[in-house]
């Protein structure tokens, strides 16, 4: 594997499926009382958010703590136009702390890529979403999702599954990743959003496009809803927020058009009426909540293996790991 | 050229021995008394400095329509003698400094500072643009005919950086400017189209999530402005043209007998934005780098003669300005140490263009539409001695730590690139001799 992981475009397959193999090893230890490993003990792991992300930001915490890790999280707060202390003193900063590894959430597509590739910090550069660009571990959690239901067992991929993705894929990082690495794993990736809410060039990536959800959901295994944020109407994207969601949306009666085994996929937060109605969202095939702890194990897999954890050891680590906090207002 | 801003030429005499001029065969000339004294091959005459230049082309120093010389405002990034000697450098002896300066060249007074900052600085003639607007705000017209008439003497007038997108504003900057044989130079771009836009828009933004500058919004503007300009019957220059429906554009307005000139720079003639796949703003610019198939038809326009210019489009900025993410890096490159050695690769060595062709691109056809009297002559016995004295052989990476500019943010650093400018003349003064520059103010 690579040092840094910035695009799931970066992992072969080999690389993809040692991942989910380790966050299979690594789950088993969430049903155990004690949940820590001593693998990244005396390892700082820096948590650098440019954006809010509660639910991105505790996963990433919670699986550097179960591996021990030193914890600092380090919250810059800059908006997208204003500069305020730039990304290269910031890296220059972690460096000087010694961080071994930088958990980068970042308002601007290619920051991650701006850091890895620069002198500035030498630790590994993981990325937490950049932009419109990229979410690596968000798709690795979902391939993770997708395994689990659609063909379990250490060592498979997810070759011949048919993956629909649905919504504002022209905006979305979750989309770029997952249609990298489904590709990579041997899926089948059809997008389905309005022709405003897709990137000019589609037609190149390796996948399906269609404008018509109903027609798609017979041929699904699983159906992945993305966030439409409302705001998006006042750019002329789409009319109404009720011309979307009777288009676009995940409803019962298009539940009902699945196959039986189908699964529905959100990576949330939803937007509930929107995306999708409560009736999906909250039934036995929405697997939401099972991709939020499926992302711990998966990120745990992703320090661990980036961060070249000495032994794979059991037992609970032995000194309490450290977490600080630094507020960085720009 | 302004007659005014003469300045005596040195007494020092030189005798170039066995040059091309424009690629023909090889002859000497004998540059005195600022112009150009004597062709001939064996010219036995003295001279102060003899120039063995076995193997170098002459070509007509170098008219550049489109140079940001950041002064007054942004003197950290370029002034008008680290500019004017990174012009002399490139085998310039004269650039167009525009007007998106801090205070805007939108007055007289501004337009004159400049001018006058060229002057002292003697490196090559500095002939400033003047703004189309007040404030390049796009609301109100500038007082055009007072920069014509103030020292500065501007026929050029354009709000590059921004568009003149109203087309109220712009039939009537149009107009105004025939008066006095003046020209809107077009910076086009559509300002809705390219709201939030990083770089070009097509499969690479897709990929890479960055907000995209559709081709779109550069050819409407043009389409409407060369209706525009044939309607009133003016004179429309399009500056920095990148697309290949530009082009196509341009070529039909000219078929129509529409007096319509555009120019290219050197980065849209070679980069592509499969460049910005490494998110290092080193190439961001605007207009963005385009598509291969841009890139070919720009080549393939420039040698036709559809596109009229090279234009370097020369854009200083900090290192701190270009040492960040992509999102909120400052759009722009330098470009005018390079700019021939990227002609000679993109056009001379690909055979589309010879040097003869290089002249009127670089020095003929900038001059007359800028209207420079003394720049862009012809290469001949009684001709002001503006030239440029290039080696085509030479190959080696750029290095701009040996820029003159005072900025940094080259596309082609560590980039092997042909030829190399051995002196540039300046009405009979080597502003640069033996690839350095030449010290101005007194003889060598
Ligand atoms: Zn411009």
């Amino acid at each position: 594997m690579k040092r840094h992981l910035v695009s799931a475009a970066d992992l072969s397959r080999d690389d993809a499926l040692l991942i989910l193999d380790t966050a299979e090893e690594l789950a088993q230890l969430s049903g155990r009382a004690v949940k820590k490993l001593p693998t990244l003990r005396g390892r700082t792991v820096v948590n650098l958010f440019f954006e809010d992300s509660t639910r991105t930001k505790t996963s990433f915490e919670v699986a550097e703590k179960r591996l021990s890790a030193d914890v600092i999280n380090f919250s810059a707060k800059g908006s997208s136009v204003s500069k305020g202390e730039s990304l290269k003193d910031t890296a220059l900063t972690l460096q000087a702390m010694g961080a071994d590894a930088v958990v980068i959430r970042h308002h601007a597509s290619g920051a991650p890529a701006r850091l890895a590739q620069s002198d500035w910090l030498h630790g590994s550069v993981i990325n937490a979403g950049d932009g419109t660009h990229e979410h690596p571990t968000q798709a690795l959690l979902d391939a993770f999702t997708m395994r689990r239901h659609l063909n379990a067992g250490a060592g498979n991929d997810l070759a011949g599954r048919r993956v629909t993705i649905v919504g504002d894929v022209l905006h979305s990082r979750v989309a770029r990743s997952n249609v990298h690495l489904l590709t990579t794993l041997g899926a089948q990736v059809t997008f389905v959003a309005p022709p405003t809410l897709l990137p000019i060039g589609i037609e190149n990536w390796p996948c399906e496009v269609s404008y018509d959800l109903d027609s798609v959901l017979p041929k699904t295994d699983a159906l992945m809803m993305l966030r439409v944020q409302r705001e998006r109407m006042n750019a002329a994207f789409f009319p109404t927020e009720r011309e979307y969601s009777r288009r676009y949306g995940m409803n019962g009666i298009r539940m009902a058009q699945l196959p039986e085994h189908a699964i529905v996929m959100h990576p949330g937060p939803m937007v509930r009426g929107m995306e999708i109605t409560a009736e999906v969202a909250d039934s036995p095939r929405c697997t939401v909540v099972e991709q939020v702890a499926n992302g711990v194990s998966v990120r745990m897999a992703v320090l661990y293996l980036l961060l070249g954890g000495a032994v794979f050891a059991d037992g609970p680590a032995d000194t309490a790991p450290r977490t600080d906090s630094v507020e960085n207002a720009q | 050229m302004n007659e005014r801003s003469e300045r005596t030429s040195d007494t020092v005499s030189y005798l170039i021995r066995n040059a091309k001029i424009l690629g023909g065969a090889p002859q000497d000339l004998h540059l005195a008394d600022g112009v150009i004294r004597a062709i001939g091959t064996g010219l036995a005459v003295e001279a102060d400095i003899e120039i063995d230049a076995t193997g170098m082309i002459v070509l007509p120093g170098l008219v550049d329509l489109h140079t940001h010389l950041r002064e007054p405002g942004r003197e950290d990034a370029e002034t008008v003698l680290t500019g004017t000697q990174a012009a002399a450098m490139g085998g310039f002896t004269a650039v167009h400094a525009m007007a998106n300066t801090t205070p805007v060249a939108d007055t007289a007074g501004v337009v004159e500072q400049v001018w006058r900052l060229g002057q002292e600085a003697g490196y090559c003639d500095v002939q400033p643009v003047g703004a189309v607007t007040v404030g390049l705000e796009g609301k109100k017209l500038a007082e055009l005919g007072a920069m014509h008439e103030s020292a500065a003497n501007v026929r050029v007038f354009s709000d590059d950086g921004k568009c003149v997108d109203d087309a109220v504003l712009m039939r009537r900057a149009l107009e105004y400017v025939k008066a006095f044989d003046g020209v809107v130079a077009q910076h086009a771009q559509e300002p809705r189209l390219t709201e939030g836009a990083q770089m070009n828009e097509g499969q690479v933004s897709g990929e890479l999530g960055l907000g995209g500058w559709p081709a779109v919004a550069e050819e409407s503007i043009i389409a409407r402005d060369v209706l525009l300009a044939a309607h009133v019957g003016s004179r429309l220059h399009v500056c920095h043209l990148s697309t290949a429906g530009s082009v196509e554009i341009v070529r039909w307005a000219k078929s129509k007998g529409w007096d319509v000139t555009a120019e290219v720079t050197p980065h849209h003639l070679l980069l592509t934005d499969e460049m910005v796949r490494s998110y290092d703003p080193v190439y961001k610019v605007n207009p963005p780098l385009r598509t291969a198939e841009d890139v070919q038809a720009l080549r393939k326009a420039l040698a036709d003669g559809t596109i009229d210019a090279v234009a370097t489009d020369h854009a200083p900025h900090p290192a701190e300005d270009k040492d960040c993410e992509w999102a909120v890096a400052a759009m722009g490159m330098v470009g005018l140490e390079t700019a021939l050695s990227v002609v000679q690769q993109t056009m001379v060595d690909t055979g589309l263009l010879n040097w003869e062709g290089v002249a009127d691109r670089m020095s003929h056809r900038p001059a007359r539409i800028g209207r420079l009297s003394g720049h862009g002559r012809p290469v001949s016995v009684g001709e002001p001695a503006n030239l440029v004295l290039f080696d085509p052989a030479y190959r080696g990476a750029v290095n701009p730590d040996s820029f003159a500019t005072r900025s940094r943010n080259t596309p082609y650093k560590g980039m092997d690139l042909p030829g190399r400018v051995h002196a540039t003349f300046l009405r009979g003064r080597a502003t640069v001799l033996a690839g350095e520059l030449a010290e101005q103010g007194g003889p060598e």
